[in-house]
């Protein structure tokens, strides 16, 4: 066991004019993570600090937190990871509620909008006559799963809007995340809807006002890459604004 | 205080929740339907689910062979008028949850794959790898947002369900970011939140698994059934509790004791040629026999035995139980490549909950209930692994489709009357908020409460520590009324909520304490070392919670049975 100084970056709209730090001395187990450190504090220590988790195995979503800095999914970061003091913040480049808690309405928001599910062309009467023989079920190969599989893997923790520096910037832009879920459901054999995202990732605070930084995917702890999704994102909504010159409705 | 008027409110926004949700919407356009969580939800409990779920797929299957495993799985408590329509329905659901995006992995020729699982006589619980909850409950959610009919209430918590006139009318919810209330009104409600594992100190279940929706249904008056059936999921990692999946027995791992044996094999455990893929009940049995028998190792979070995956390979590993991995290296700092896993019995899932009918219906008029918090019952005594996700499709849409129609021809009742419930809900949990005269601290009951739970409802059950368990509950719930808070703020006042949660689990603890103490029989997961067989003379019914101001009164249920007959449980 050792002991180390947790300092929890405070705010409570109700008392607060801006965020405050409190130090708080934790008698810390070797195979803690860090969010098991912030678990001690509010059982504890202090019952009045906010902060989010659920599952303790990194699939929540829901421990996002800066850990020294830099964007963490706490109960998967390893308190030995640090050193006797540890800086423990809200994740960055979101508005805060309350202590270590954000908030999401910008993130569901942008999630939302870039048609997370899949579009059909055709009538549901029609699909359904179709599935009918596949006991329900549309076809679809590995190779296909593949092409979107690691799109798929987001778990919403949201780190990576916390690392881009467009984010920092631009508040507005849709971010990697909610890029990387439209991506996914575009890459999905499944899906009819490229077209509508495609027209979605070619507006203003998309795809285009990525910068290439990279941030997203050197945080994302689910190893989703996101800037690889972007990148794609970016030209196959070239590609598709292209065809549409060529042959006006979508090659379709 | 606001008010809100839907058609039908939703409590839970899991596997459960969302399907009702989707169902609602879908078939009713014109429709409102609230959908109300204490967490945004993709944060729900549905999403750490590894292995799959499970449904008819294969020509060499069905309905009947799932059906009686089902049956035999739940060691004859399990409805089987319940059983015959869900294993009816589960390959439909599964097709729908699929062509709603549901990544789900593949065979050579295109169509959905399966694999092996505890209990089941072939292959039928689909998968995504070893992340099935996980890409269940994002497909569900992120489907669900096409329909604009939903209206989501995310964060906020619901404390009463509102009953007047002999019929449940809607919710009191707290949103969490305002600290302010709602009554969230609604001609039907369903309760899809889940179960409580967190009654237990040593459990797979995230911390939102508190029994809130199994609390609020008996505080109603609506009974619980079959509480004392709690599954111990075999292979836990030691210290977090944390799951790793059935699945990796399904792809041909093996659990070895101190000595490499396969001790399921070298010994008569009662599981025969099925080994590893034998029901869970068994199976968490055995190892703790084999502890007991010293064959276990030590360690500092208790003795264990060792889950082998060694002789799969890299690539089976990488491949189909990737998370695996992921987990035994972050949290036990094992590689499952080269090193067997540490692996121990640990709390995973409550077969009992609240009472309803095969539409998911309670003896409460309007109040609906799916997915873990209900028990309708096809889990019986034992539930097999891959079937709850399923359950929570299966029973999630039947029940939306019940409150639907429900809702056509119910009043509203005396609307005044339920707003005022939720104004005194209201009052009394902002006493709560920086309750400083209060008697005891949260973590301080939650702690004692997680030991009596542990000491007298484990994998082996004795009456006299179910009797101490019994006496420890009761007492309890008159400490959990007195506790003492610090936090003053309205928003987000994370102690409150905790508070609230404690309280639910007190409640819904001693139920599962009285109902344990009763049964002197060992059926399914409720193994007592005083009573070692099952006794379907005396004991093959349900066991009934009800609500008391004097305590918990029990009550039975008939079992319904149909063409499997009861017959000893061997494989």
């Amino acid at each position: 066991m050792a002991e180390k100084t947790i300092v929890i970056t405070r705010f409570d709209p109700d008392k607060d004019q801006a965020p405050r730090k409190q130090e708080y001395k934790v008698p810390c187990e070797p195979d803690w993570k860090v969010l098991d450190a912030v678990n001690f504090i509010k059982d504890e220590l202090d019952g009045s600090v906010s902060h989010r988790w659920s599952c303790r195995m990194a699939v929540c979503g829901s421990c996002g937190m800066m850990v020294n800095g830099e964007p963490k999914l706490t109960c998967k970061t390893s308190i030995n990871d640090y050193g006797d003091r540890i800086d423990i913040e809200p994740l960055a480049n979101f508005p805060v509620v309350r202590d270590l808690v954000v908030e999401l309405d910008g993130f569901m928001h942008k999630f939302e909008s870039v048609k997370p599910w899949i579009v059909r062309a055709k009538e549901k009467a029609a699909d359904q006559a179709a599935l009918h023989e596949t006991k329900g079920t549309y076809s679809q190969s590995a190779e296909q799963l593949a092409t979107f599989k690691q799109f798929s893997m987001c778990i919403n923790c949201m780190l990576c809007y916390a690392a881009c520096p467009v984010v920092a910037n631009e508040p507005e832009f849709l971010g990697p995340a909610a890029i990387a879920l439209g991506h996914r459901y575009n890459m999905d054999s499944r899906d009819e809807g490229n077209a509508e995202r495609n027209a979605i990732f070619r507006g203003e605070g998309t795809v285009f006002s990525c910068s290439y930084a990279n941030e997203c995917s050197e945080v994302c702890p689910k190893n989703v890459d996101p800037a690889a999704a972007v990148n794609q994102a970016k030209f196959e909504a070239v590609i598709d604004w292209a065809k549409n010159l060529v042959l006006p409705r979508g090659g379709a | 205080m606001n008010v809100f008027r839907h058609d039908i409110v939703i409590v839970g926004g899991g596997g459960a929740g969302l399907r009702a949700a989707i169902e609602a919407a879908e078939n009713h356009p014109n429709a409102s339907i609230a959908l109300v969580s204490k967490v945004y939800p993709m944060r729900s409990h549905t999403v750490s689910a590894e292995g799959g779920a499970a449904a008819v797929a294969r020509d060499d299957d069905n309905l009947e062979l799932h059906g009686f495993d089902t049956v035999k799985g739940s060691d004859f408590l399990g409805d089987q008028d319940a059983i015959v329509y869900f294993v009816e329905q589960a390959p439909k659901e599964l097709a729908l949850l699929e062509n709603w995006g549901c990544p789900f992995s593949r065979n050579e020729d295109g169509t959905v794959a399966t694999r092996a699982f505890g209990g089941m006589t072939t292959k039928r619980t689909w998968y995504a790898a070893d992340k099935i909850g996980f890409h269940m409950l994002h497909a569900l959610f992120q489907h669900s947002m096409r329909f604009k009919n939903i209206v989501r209430y995310d964060e906020y918590f619901v404390s009463k369900l509102l009953v007047e006139g002999g019929a449940c009318r809607g919710v009191a919810a707290l949103d969490i970011r305002t600290g302010e209330y709602n009554a969230i009104l609604g001609r039907g409600v369903i309760l899809t939140t889940g179960g409580g594992g967190k009654i237990f100190p040593f459990t797979t279940n995230g911390t939102i698994k508190t029994a809130d929706g199994m609390a609020l249904a008996y505080r109603a008056g609506v009974p619980l059934k079959d509480m004392e059936f709690v599954q111990y999921h075999p292979t836990g990692l030691p210290g977090t509790g944390i799951l790793i999946t059935e699945a990796t027995r399904g792809e041909g791992g093996y659990l070895r004791n101190n000595k490499g044996e396969r001790f399921l094999v070298d010994y008569d455990y009662g599981v025969g040629k099925k080994a590893e893929l034998g029901p869970r009940d068994m199976i968490s049995r055995a190892i703790v026999q084999e502890i007991e028998a010293g064959r276990g190792f030590s360690g500092a979070y208790g003795a264990y035995v060792h889950l082998d995956l060694t002789h799969l390979g890299a690539d089976v590993i990488n491949f189909k139980l990737p998370f695996v991995r992921e987990l035994a290296k972050t949290y036990v700092g094992v590689d499952p490549v080269t090193t067997p896993i540490p692996i121990r019995p640990v709390v995973h899932y409550m077969m009992g909950g609240v009472d309803t009918d095969i539409h998911g219906a309670t003896i409460l008029p309007g109040l609906y209930a799916a997915g873990e918090t209900a028990c309708v019952s096809i889990n019986g005594a034992n539930r097999l692994g891959s079937n709850s996700l399923t359950e929570c499709l299966v029973f999630g849409a039947a029940a939306a489709r019940h409150a639907m129609n429900y809702s056509k021809g119910a009043g509203a009742g005396d609307e005044r009357a339920v707003i005022a419930q939720c104004e005194e809900e209201a009052g009394r949990v902002a006493n709560l908020r920086g309750r400083k005269k209060g008697g005891e601290k949260i973590a301080a009951i939650r702690r004692e409460l997680n030991q009596v739970m542990e000491d007298s409802c484990g994998v082996y059950r004795e009456q006299v520590s179910m009797q101490a368990g019994v006496i420890a509950t009761a007492q309890l719930r008159g400490r959990v009324a007195d506790l003492r808070l610090e936090d003053e703020s309205k928003v987000f006042n994370t102690e409150v909520i905790t508070a609230l949660e404690l309280q639910n689990m007190v409640e819904v603890a001693e139920t599962l304490a009285v109902s344990a103490a009763h049964r002197k029989e060992s059926r399914g997961a409720h193994t007592c070392k005083d009573f070692k067989t099952r006794d379907d003379t005396n004991y093959l019914y349900h066991t009934m919670v009800h609500h008391d101001p004097a305590g918990p009164r029990l009550g039975k249920k008939d079992v319904v049975l149909g063409k499997w007959v009861p017959e000893e449980r061997k494989y």
